[in-house]
């Protein structure tokens, strides 16, 4: 399928996503809808680095962090449309990703996730110092009554975040399929091998670690105005940084599709868990499932149904 | 002096710690020539094809290539640059079907050397094609892990044939295979020949180094003990009391 069909088709998917939930008549649908969508962008960030090129990133909520709290500075400053930025949140941690790629990408397996966990505490204690951004007490966001266009201002996040999260899956299949995705999954399985074959090992995972934090600065770019009050400690959580690990592990990371799964399978869990029971188990359900996945599929939802298909055909 | 080396290497010392895998080895290649280069295991032949091909980086002496200085290149520079070479430890890209591990030099060597797109159709072709130079034609959509030992090494064969490359360096391709089958490849490395490719063939098999080399030259513990026609190199004293001593 060609990738402006995909996208079309991922736009109506989207479409019929939000009118259902219009149709729901509950606020608290798109509440949770957002949480899960902004779940979808973060793991299929997360996979575009360390599912296509295979380096685990432990700093997810790092990047998240940055999009949020560039979001907060500006807000501060001037208040401007959530579109400009998320578009804004991208670059910082687009950028900031490419730093850390230059600093770190030289160190191989465990010592790059030990680096990218580094990165996610000193960003931390500087956002925790930082007054002007609300230090260590946290900053308010008031989030305006009514939104451009919808009126009602969760719809319009929502809508925002389903865009996003089409323009994410849409990116990660156009790199799948292009000659980048090739260079990618060289790194993942031989980086010694891909070099001799001339694929320019560094310049790729760099462009991996920009895309990669790109994303997930734009996911965390429009949080303040979801939740309406950011601080250091629940935005830098463990949560963003299990969830973007195990979401794409338990659908299969070799695929756009299987993030996509991971998310929405988690993240419906998790909400229904924080209504049912409370937030508190949430992260032990991610872990339960998580080691039960890399025992027992270690390849995902994807590698069950690919390896049953197999077995099948003969 | 000769003025069509294709590859000249001076001086070249690679150590681990504080073993002298290298030591100062002097190794010139003309354009077309067919070089076989022996040793016995652990004389240093892959630690220099590394270095050559920069996987590794020597700490002494410089390797010229195409009359060009490449020491401060990376390994995928020099891959571009037109030289190519197959592991002796096959390492294939396991992810990756058959045909798409020989899409990836083509891809990031042949298109980024050219500056060109292969249009879908002449992809296929040349995968096809170096598929059917060694004999994996019907494997094309398997993956490494169903193909045997002996088709690993055809795979890493043909990788790096598909970078078309000046330079291919086969690093003990021959290993494990039968009788014919390395006539097979014996004739395929002497077809490329005959295309201007110039090749370091390594081996152990001698009835092919033989057969191949126009000359031979001879690494032990590092050194290079000696470097002349083959039937010359295999009469000199030196030489055969390197392969007794093992
Ligand atoms: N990466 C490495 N680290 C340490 N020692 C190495 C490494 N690679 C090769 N060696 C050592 O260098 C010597 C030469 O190895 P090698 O070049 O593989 O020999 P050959 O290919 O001639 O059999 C051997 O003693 C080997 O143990
Ligand atoms: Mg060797």
């Amino acid at each position: 399928m060609r990738s402006s069909v995909f996208f079309l088709i991922a736009v109506l998917v989207g479409a019929a996503v939000f009118f259902g939930a219009r149709f729901v008549h509950n606020e608290y649908i798109f509440f949770a809808g957002f949480v899960i969508l902004q779940f979808i962008v973060l793991a299929t960030a997360w996979n575009i680095l360390g599912g296509y090129t295979g380096y685990v990133n432990f700093g997810t909520a790092a990047f998240f962090a940055l999009g949020a709290y560039s979001t907060v500075f500006i807000h501060k400053l001037y208040p401007l449309p959530i579109p400009v930025l998320i578009l804004i949140g991208g670059v910082v941690s687009g950028i900031v990703g490419l730093g850390m790629g230059y600093l770190t990408l030289r160190l191989r397996g465990a010592f790059f996730s030990i680096a990218t966990l580094a990165l996610a505490v000193v960003l931390q204690t500087l956002i925790v110092n930082w007054t002007f951004v609300g230090g260590s007490r946290g900053a308010y966001i008031i989030r305006p009554a009514t939104a451009p266009l919808i009126g009602n201002y969760i719809e319009y996040m929502f809508l925002i975040m389903l865009a996003l999260a089409i323009v994410a899956i849409t990116t990660a299949r156009v790199i799948e399929r292009s000659q980048l995705g090739y260079g990618f999954a060289t790194i993942r399985d031989d980086e010694v091998a891909a070099e001799a074959s001339g694929v320019p090992t560094l310049r790729l995972k760099l462009i991996a670690t920009t895309i990669s934090g790109a994303l997930m600065g734009m996911a965390g770019a429009p949080f303040p105005y979801y939740i309406g009050y950011v601080e250091p400690t629940s935005t830098f959580g463990l949560a963003y940084a299990v969830n973007s690990i195990a979401m794409p592990m338990i659908g299969g990371t070799t695929s756009w599709i299987g993030p996509l799964i991971g998310a929405i399978l988690l993240g419906t869990i998790q909400q229904v868990a924080t209504v049912t029971i409370s937030s508190a188990v949430n992260l032990l359900i991610v872990g339960l499932l998580l080691v039960a996945f890399v025992i027992i599929a270690p390849k995902g939802l994807i590698g069950l149904v690919q390896d049953f298909r197999r077995s099948r055909g003969g | 002096m000769m003025a069509q080396a294709l590859l000249d290497i001076v001086g070249l010392s690679k150590r681990f710690g504080g073993f002298v895998a290298l030591d100062g080895v002097d190794l010139n290649v003309k354009q077309g020539e067919r070089l076989g280069l022996i040793g016995p295991n652990g004389s240093g032949k892959s630690t220099l094809v590394n270095c050559i091909c920069g996987t590794l980086h020597n700490e002494g002496g410089s390797v010229k290539f195409d009359g060009k200085k490449i020491d401060g290149l990376i390994a995928h520079q020099r891959t571009r640059l037109g030289l190519a070479r197959s592991f002796q430890l096959p390492r294939p890209f396991v992810g990756l079907s058959i045909a798409d591990n020989l899409r990836v030099p083509l891809i990031y060597t042949v298109h980024a050397r050219e500056g060109r797109r292969f249009t879908r159709a002449e992809m296929e072709d040349h995968c096809g094609e170096f598929l059917r130079l060694v004999g994996l034609a019907d494997k094309a959509k398997k993956f490494p892990r169903d193909l045997s030992m002996v088709e690993l090494r055809k795979l890493e064969l043909a990788r790096a044939m598909a970078a078309e490359p000046k330079l291919l360096i086969a690093d003990e391709a021959m290993a494990g295979l039968s009788h014919s089958e390395v006539d097979d490849i014996l004739a395929l490395l002497a077809r490329l020949s005959e295309r201007g490719i110039t090749i370091i063939l390594i081996e152990h098999i001698m009835r092919a180094v033989m057969a191949f080399s126009q000359r031979v030259a001879v690494l032990v513990s590092g050194k290079k003990i000696a470097d002349g026609l083959p039937q010359d190199v295999m009469r000199d004293p030196e030489v055969e009391r390197a392969y007794l001593g093992q």
